[in-house]
């Protein structure tokens, strides 16, 4: 399979008064066609800056993208002119908000918003505007009566499905979803992943999926990239990491779900909190709250190793053992 | 007693309220001294339109047999200094008031929203540049700055619409900036970049529609601002010419003859506090029934 979405060395910054954060740090990541990626991370892992770091939407200024490649059908979207960019979002990259609640406009109906994205990027006639978007809210489990409805007489998982209408309504290449289903509650969250699981095949289009939810990317995604600090720590199918997680964050980060097995009074957490991305630790981003951290690991930033086959961790620990191991 | 029956049913209407429109009017109705206000401009507006058929006299017919009439049935309001029709010349009255109340709050909102929504949606050296003029501008006071436009360009009706308009331009662009400044930065902005909108049609379609509430409001307040604006310029004789018949030009040339004919100044000081209460009720109906707060 061919990589759909390529990302090399991306580095974004926010330039500020109080100085500079740096949101996005040398990340790499791929999305073949096809697959969902699940990008899972603390808040302030630089997650959402990447989805739209890839949109080209970094809010310029205080956002910068200052270095780095992203390669979509093989072209650089950071090389391209923003009147090329308009064509390719909503139409070949569409992404799904947060918040249903704010990410449709209040005063236009929701059959028209949908209407929107077509007419953006196809030229139809009046009727077969309306048309298509009626199939497309039916695909969501919208009925065509409710077209001429305005958002605030919708619930908030029936937002969500417009606007999943609204981003599936070009046949996109790939969606990138940033945390779908925080803002709902746990039975529409089923709902709505059950959904989105459902078009992507049907439609046969990639996913970036942002959570922080480990429970969602198990559902949902075929491959996982665990983000701290602004860059990726392990990438692998979701199998493998499942499995066998081994960078200490990740191990971290399952040891802090709660299980229904044991009876807990306190959950394990990772000590300590994500850094200030203004004031990057040296070395490994994650030494301080490291459990295994020695003395390589505050000096310097630890290379992407393949460990098996398509499972890449950054961390010494393994760059060790496979040196022993030769 | 249909307007109790209105209220009961009122909040089974607004569940099922369909357009946004519905909505507000449904709330406004709830506002009895809104309704008023609203009521005194329809009677306005139609005493505008209608003024040949309603208006005894034409109101340039000069009768100098007549002069100083009290009211009386033949002359409801009285006559004036040349045996005008005092009711005729405030009926024709109200068509150059409501004319340069809308229209000067008109060039206001277009040239002002236009500045402001430019300069909150791009901010920066833009915003920067575009609000100090504003800045300078609110600086003197209203008045005097209509006083002087109209100097400049001399007296006519056009002219005074313009001086009026210009000199209200800052209050739309604040009012204007400020809230493209709110909007722009919600998500449904950012989604609308997201599926591939320019930005003149993030700014008109997404962007202006939804700060026009406060607008609305400012206009509507405006307006009798406006009305009050001109006829104190005709009332210093900078407004309309003579015979035209203009509300604050009749209490100026009828300031004279306060003492000894009341009536002469009292009906198109009438006429004016009416309009402007009306104007100002309604915007205040206006301004709860719009505000996104109060909607369920």
């Amino acid at each position: 399979m061919e990589n759909l979405l390529e990302i090399k060395n991306l580095s974004i910054e926010y330039v500020t008064d109080d100085g500079i954060n740096k949101a996005v740090n040398n990340l790499n990541l791929k999305i073949r066609e096809g697959e969902t990626l699940g990008f899972v991370g603390e808040t302030g892992a630089g997650k959402t800056t990447t989805a739209l770091g890839i949109m080209r939407l970094v809010p310029n200024p205080p956002g910068k993208i200052v270095g780095g490649e992203i390669y979509f059908e093989g072209k650089d979207l950071l090389k391209k002119e923003e009147k090329n960019l308009r064509e390719i979002r909503g139409n070949k990259i569409s992404m799904i908000f947060q918040d249903p609640m704010t990410s449709l406009n209040p005063i236009i109906t929701v059959g028209k918003q949908v209407e929107e994205v077509i007419k953006l990027h196809e030229e139809l006639s009046k009727d077969e505007l309306r048309n298509k978007a009626e199939k497309m809210l039916d695909t969501v489990g919208i009925r065509k009566e409710r077209f001429d409805d305005y958002p605030h007489q919708f619930s908030g998982g029936m937002k969500q499905r417009v606007v999943i209408a609204m981003a599936l309504a070009c046949n996109p290449k790939l969606i990138i979803a940033d945390e779908p289903t925080t803002a709902l509650d746990v039975t529409i969250q089923a709902q709505v992943l059950e959904l989105m699981k459902e078009l992507k095949i049907k439609f046969n289009t990639s996913m970036l999926l942002i959570t922080h939810d480990l429970g969602v990317v198990a559902e949902t995604c075929d491959y996982v990239s665990i983000m701290y600090a602004g860059s990726s720590l392990e990438y692998g199918d979701v199998e493998k990491i499942y499995n066998n997680p081994l960078h200490p964050y990740t191990i971290g980060l399952f040891n802090s779900i709660p299980s229904l097995d044991e009876d807990k009074e306190k959950l394990d957490v990772i000590p300590g909190t994500p850094p200030d991305p203004s004031n990057l630790p040296t070395g490994c981003r994650f030494h301080p709250r490291c459990s295994h951290c020695m003395e390589i690991c505050q000096k310097s930033l630890p290379k992407s190793i393949e460990v098996e086959n398509g499972h890449f961790v950054s961390c010494f620990l393994y760059d060790k053992k496979m040196k022993e191991g030769k | 007693m249909e307007e109790s029956k209105f209220i009961d049913k009122d909040k089974k209407y607004e569940k099922k309220g369909k357009s946004q429109l519905k909505g507000v009017w449904t709330r406004l109705k709830k506002d009895k001294l809104a309704l008023i206000g609203l009521v005194i401009l329809i009677i306005l507006i139609l005493m505008a339109i209608f003024a040949n058929f309603i208006a005894p006299y034409e109101y340039d017919t000069q009768n100098l047999k007549n002069t100083f009439q009290s009211p009386s049935l033949k002359h409801l309001f009285g006559t004036d200094e040349f045996g005008r029709d005092i009711f005729s010349r405030i009926v024709y009255g109200s068509r150059i008031s409501l004319q340069v109340g809308v229209i000067a709050v008109g060039i206001a909102v277009v040239i002002g929203g236009f500045l402001g929504a430019v300069a909150g949606y791009y901010s920066g050296k833009i915003d920067n540049v575009i609000m100090r003029i504003m800045d300078v501008l609110l600086s003197i006071p209203q008045m005097l700055l209509a006083i002087s436009i109209v100097a400049a360009l001399g007296n006519s009706l056009i002219n005074l619409m313009v001086a009026v308009g210009v000199s209200s331009i800052p209050q739309y662009a604040r009012i204007v900036r400020a809230s493209v400044i709110s909007i722009k930065n919600q998500e449904f902005v950012e989604s609308a970049r997201a599926i591939g909108s320019s930005d003149l049609r993030i700014i008109f379609k997404h962007v202006i529609p939804n700060c026009l509430a406060p607008v609305i409001v400012q206009a509507t307040l405006g307006i009798g601002l406006a009305i009050l604006t001109a006829a104190g310029l005709s009332f210093i004789g900078l407004g309309i010419k003579p015979p035209t018949p203009e509300w604050g030009a009749m209490l100026s040339g009828s300031r004279t003859y306060i003492r000894d004919y009341t009536y002469m100044t009292l009906f198109p000081g009438i006429a004016i506090v009416i309009t402007i209460f009306a104007f100002n009720v309604l915007g205040d109906g206006l301004r709860d029934a719009l505000d996104p707060k109060l909607k369920q």
